[in-house]
């Protein structure tokens, strides 16, 4: 699928930029996507390292076995796959809080373990299981109670009030989230 | 945050600066395995961004649902580019005004949906794993369903 909407998303800009006479833009493009991902990966990856670190220690000292704990009766009857007490329900836990506090470069971190450790329990290692699926649709729909990126912008156009978005965006968010996994638990029951 | 856990790692007596180390140094391999698959995803996406197909797109919708061209391109590029979505929210402030209705509607599709296809490439691409089944559709769905209500909320309290 992945592979799928990547060569459609190619095929069609250059054909389509063809037509419109934009191929010279996109041949700028193309090298300079190179050197956007570099750059992004050099902001991911130092927070990465520091994030893997902390996650390290909350692992070992049981910290994150205790979120679980405390959090697998919610979390339980989404990932039925998932044993109880496993590791991965504590990583996933720990995105979610992560996500919810706006703290979007801790969340990543905690989301890669959270994918490494359902990976374990997956039996098919080429195909997406059904847990893994679930966390991304929750991931994706980003549950978060503080839109950092958006607050930030809003601040720097001197709005007059930038936090009154917040209520509405946490309905919205939280409206969507409830769509993404009741949706998502109607087709893995199928 | 950080000091909750260094906190609770001392009182449980483990050694924190190993530990901190052990962890952080699996970073070199996680990132080993993300790069070409961010590289890929860049790649596309940005192709696809400059044949001006998603401006096409949009112009043949918006006439159809009467939003505003702006929000209809914030809606469809979200899920695809953060970096162009955040442009474009620019966009909107710029012309409409930050506390206009335009400008707190496309604030809110902004904060309550995430770039889905980033997501996606990245959570899969570093395990490895080909098949993702239907794992965009429940996303986009969710998108869909949080532009919708952002609208759709912003309508009924603004």
């Amino acid at each position: 699928m992945v592979s799928k909407i990547w060569t459609y998303f190619i095929i069609i800009g250059i054909v389509f930029g063809f037509f419109n006479g934009k191929l010279d833009n996109i041949n700028t493009t193309i090298l300079d996507s190179t050197k956007t991902s570099l750059d992004l990966m050099m902001q991911i990856f130092p927070v990465v390292a520091l994030w893997l670190g902390i996650t390290e220690i909350a692992n070992k000292s049981g910290l994150l076995n205790w979120l679980s704990k405390k959090l697998s009766f919610l979390l339980g009857p989404l990932f039925p796959d998932i044993p109880k007490g496993h590791i991965s329900l504590s990583y996933i836990a720990s995105n979610i809080i992560a996500n919810v506090f706006g703290l979007g470069s801790a969340a990543t971190p905690f989301g890669l373990k959270a994918m490494e450790s359902l990976q374990e329990l997956n039996k098919d290692k080429k195909t997406a299981s059904r847990s893994m699926i679930t966390f991304t649709t929750i991931n994706t729909s980003c549950l978060m109670l503080v839109p950092t990126a958006v607050l930030a912008l809003r601040v720097m156009y001197k709005s007059q009030d930038p936090t009154i978005i917040v209520p509405a965006t946490i309905i919205a968010t939280l409206t969507a989230t409830i769509a993404g996994i009741v949706f998502d638990q109607i087709l893995a029951r199928r | 945050m950080i000091l909750a856990v260094i906190l609770f790692g001392y009182f449980k007596k483990i050694d924190l600066f190993e530990t901190f180390i052990k962890g952080s140094s699996q970073s070199f391999k996680l990132m080993m395995t993300v790069f070409p698959n961010l590289l890929a995803m860049v790649f596309s996406v940005n192709i696809l961004l400059t044949s001006g197909f998603l401006d096409f797109l949009i112009s043949i919708i918006t006439p159809i649902i009467k939003i505003p061209l702006e929000i209809v391109s914030l809606a469809i590029v979200r899920p695809i580019s953060g970096n162009a979505s955040l442009a474009l929210l620019n966009n909107v402030f710029a012309k409409y005004g930050v506390d206009s209705f335009y400008g707190l509607v496309s604030s809110v599709i902004q904060g309550s949906t995430d770039t889905t296809f980033y997501v996606l490439a990245l959570y899969y691409g570093s395990i490895g794993i080909k098949k993702i089944r239907y794992a965009p559709i429940t996303s986009l769905f969710a998108d869909f369903v949080g532009i919708l209500s952002s609208i759709f909320i912003c309508n009924l309290i603004f």
